[in-house]
């Protein structure tokens, strides 16, 4: 930003001024330095936890680093980590946009994952760049129904959006456990009920050059077209006056209805792609490994990144890393399996307590540095 | 053969058997849910409150040989959790819903990383009533076999109700819960008695959950809870935040979830994960019926998030 005639008059601090480069550096840190500083605050918690179990912080961090980022074989596996979890906090990033608390992102994750693994024995005769694309469709589209129904819920009967997701979450989950021990079984699964392997050229590969699935690209490029559709577009900005005052909105003409449903939709379809992703990039067959908890990391994905769908990726990716180093960590340094959830809880806390921070430091509000 | 004797009469049995046996946790989750949102606040955490309380239940009563030191435990337990929650939402500007998700998986993640251990020996059992004494037929006898703790909950929800009712302490927790400006008014300190009564809240489905490792079913393992803290905010909402209601609901609720059990028990096993599906399908389908877009529910506390 340049400097003007009016920074330059005043004084020997231009950038202090209220409208000078400084000032709106500090305005847009706020949204970095607290969550971050929460996030840190999150660690230390659980650096406290682990001392009092008589583990060493330090060496556990270390173990993380090293298994989740110290090396490219570990980058690799937390990239590939990382898609499904992008995918799941859309789900609930795009919903928040209009002040909705969807957090039943695990249903759509599951169902997008049955729709591609029922799906793929009819596609099985089709070139893989066309049947690919269909299944997507079929995993997206699944999500996106079981999502949307929540959002049409919540418009047109006023049903509690975070509380329906939830249950419907639970709904669908019964469904997979249904579905695929009956109806789309393969009989050949015999230890594992699962529906019957995907064709070879239905399978995500990798992308060049290294061990990472396509998914993560697919989960980058879904969070830079929902961060387009949010800061750029007239629907995304319908959103957010909707998502701030519903009859404002209404006054002014807004159709919130189909904003609702269509949010919600656009949010279960990222959800129901990751399913369809996990299913044929890393599974090959839709079992009941789809209810591995994704949708539930994807709200504290979501939640730290405040919902910002550019800030997913590094959070996504961050958490990915502690995800892919647990089995690491939990042979080393002998700790049960529910380390990382413990680890997950304590940040996703305290990130939700430093909400109270905005607002309350100086340094940020460029309006009130005068009064120093 | 007693099916032989009982043919189908042996389904309504085993859903009325189960329903007194399911229905307990429900029963109390969703009084200290209703305790908490008469106040005016929403605690979603209390599944994560419930697993803990199962757990921290289990643990004490295999260490202390005592079933009732371990659900005095877990009681105690779940008061911290709430506690936690109560004081964290008093903060300006932090979100009831979103910390009460935040405790869910905090207290499911520490329940999990603590319970290990207590996954394999076996810990004392609750007592039982055998209120069936005078049948003959051995499963008569077993679905009346009546626990303690679900008497002690009905007395609960009729204590709750005399509380709300006719009590110094329940009037000022529905002050508190139906406006915040009226409370200070008056003197009160809100943040204080939400904090207080989700504490509370919380040593109830702390002990919701120690009846779930210690009775029905019996055992410690991390599929202990099926979604009942879930259910009990729909439950609650359902039962108008009356709750004396509440234990009629938390009878129909343990009812659907008795379905697909019983339905085993007497050979049909098609489609037993649908039936399953059901007391969630069921809650949606209550939730769905009972909210409205445009009017405020009838009994809703003024200042809960969830009705506004």
């Amino acid at each position: 930003m340049a400097i003007t005639d009016r920074d330059m008059g005043a004084g020997l601090r231009p950038s202090l001024s209220p409208d000078g480069w400084l000032a709106a550096l500090a305005r847009r840190a706020e949204a970095v330095v607290i969550p971050l500083g929460a996030l840190l605050a999150g660690l230390a918690m659980f650096g406290l936890f682990l001392l009092t179990q008589g583990k060493s912080p330090a060496e556990f961090y270390a173990l993380v680093y090293k298994a989740g980022f110290g090396t490219w074989f570990s980058w690799q596996n937390t990239l590939s980590r990382a898609a499904p979890l992008l995918l799941a906090a859309l789900c609930v990033a795009l919903p928040a946009r209009l002040g909705l608390v969807v957090i039943g992102g695990e249903g759509a994750v599951v169902l997008g994952g049955v729709a591609a693994g029922g799906l793929a024995g009819a596609f099985a005769g089709l070139p893989g760049g066309v049947g690919l694309p269909l299944l997507a469709l079929a995993g997206g589209l699944a999500g996106a129904v079981w999502i949307g129904a929540v959002g049409a819920l919540r418009h047109y009967r006023g049903v509690n959006e975070t509380i329906a997701s939830l249950l419907m979450a639970y709904i669908a989950i019964a469904l997979m456990n249904h579905l695929v021990e009956g109806p789309l079984r393969d009989p050949a699964s015999l230890n594992k009920p699962s529906t019957a392997p995907l064709a070879e050229q239905l399978r995500i590969g990798d992308m060049p050059g290294m061990d990472v699935h396509w998914g993560f690209a697919v989960g980058v490029l879904a969070c830079i077209a929902a961060w387009v559709l949010i800061d750029r577009t007239t629907w995304g900005f319908a959103a957010r006056i909707a998502g701030g005052n519903v009859r404002a909105a209404q006054v002014q003409g807004l159709p919130v209805g189909r904003l609702i449903v269509g949010f919600t939709a656009l949010g279960g379809a990222c959800a129901g792609l990751a399913g369809m992703i996990e299913v044929a990039a890393v599974h090959g067959s839709a079992n009941a490994s789809l209810a591995g908890g994704f949708g539930y990391t994807g709200i504290l994905v979501a939640f730290l990144a405040r919902h910002n769908p550019l800030a997913i990726i590094p959070v996504a990716i961050l958490l990915a890393g502690f995800e892919a180093s647990s089995g690491l960590v939990q042979r080393r340094m002998d700790l049960p399996d529910a380390t990382v959830p413990v680890l997950q809880g304590f940040v996703f806390v305290a990130i939700l307590a430093s909400e109270t921070l905005y607002g309350r430091f100086r340094v940020f509000a460029p309006e009130r540095w005068r009064a120093a | 053969m007693m099916e032989g004797d009982l043919g189908l009469w042996a389904i309504p049995l085993a859903i009325l058997g189960g329903a007194i046996r399911v229905s307990t946790p429900f029963l109390f989750v969703s009084l200290g849910e209703l305790l908490t949102e008469r106040s005016g606040r929403i605690n979603l955490g209390l599944e994560g409150t419930l697993v803990f309380g199962a757990m921290s239940g289990y643990a004490v009563a295999y260490l202390t040989g005592s079933a009732w030191t371990g659900v005095l435990a877990a009681a105690a337990a779940g008061s911290v959790f709430g506690l936690v929650h109560g004081v964290l939402c008093s903060l300006p500007r932090v979100n009831d819903i979103a910390i009460g998700i935040a405790l869910m998986l905090l207290g499911m993640g520490l329940a999990f990383y603590f319970g290990k251990p207590f996954i394999q020996p076996v810990a004392p059992d609750l007592p039982a009533i055998p209120l069936g004494w005078w049948a003959e037929s051995p499963q008569v006898q077993a679905s009346l076999r009546v626990n303690v703790l679900f008497l002690i909950g009905i007395v609960a929800a009729v204590a709750l109700w005399w509380m709300f009712r006719a009590t110094r302490v329940g009037l000022l927790i529905r002050v508190v819960g139906d406006s915040t400006d009226a409370a200070r008014a008056m003197g009160l300190r809100p943040a204080v008695i939400r904090t207080l009564a989700t504490a509370a809240g919380g040593a109830f489905a702390g002990v919701g959950g120690a009846y779930l490792s210690l009775f029905y079913p019996g055992s410690w393992n991390e599929g202990i809870s099926s979604g009942q803290g879930l259910m009990a905010v729909a439950l609650v909402i359902f039962a108008r935040w009356n709750p004396i209601a509440c234990f009629w609901a938390a009878i129909l609720f343990g009812g659907a979830g008795a379905l697909g059990p019983a339905l085993q028990s007497v050979g049909v096993s098609e489609g037993y994960y649908l039936f399953y599906a059901a007391p969630y399908v069921l809650t949606l389908a209550l939730l769905i019926a009972t909210s409205s877009p445009t009017r405020a529910m009838t009994g809703a506390p003024g200042e809960l998030s969830i009705t506004k």
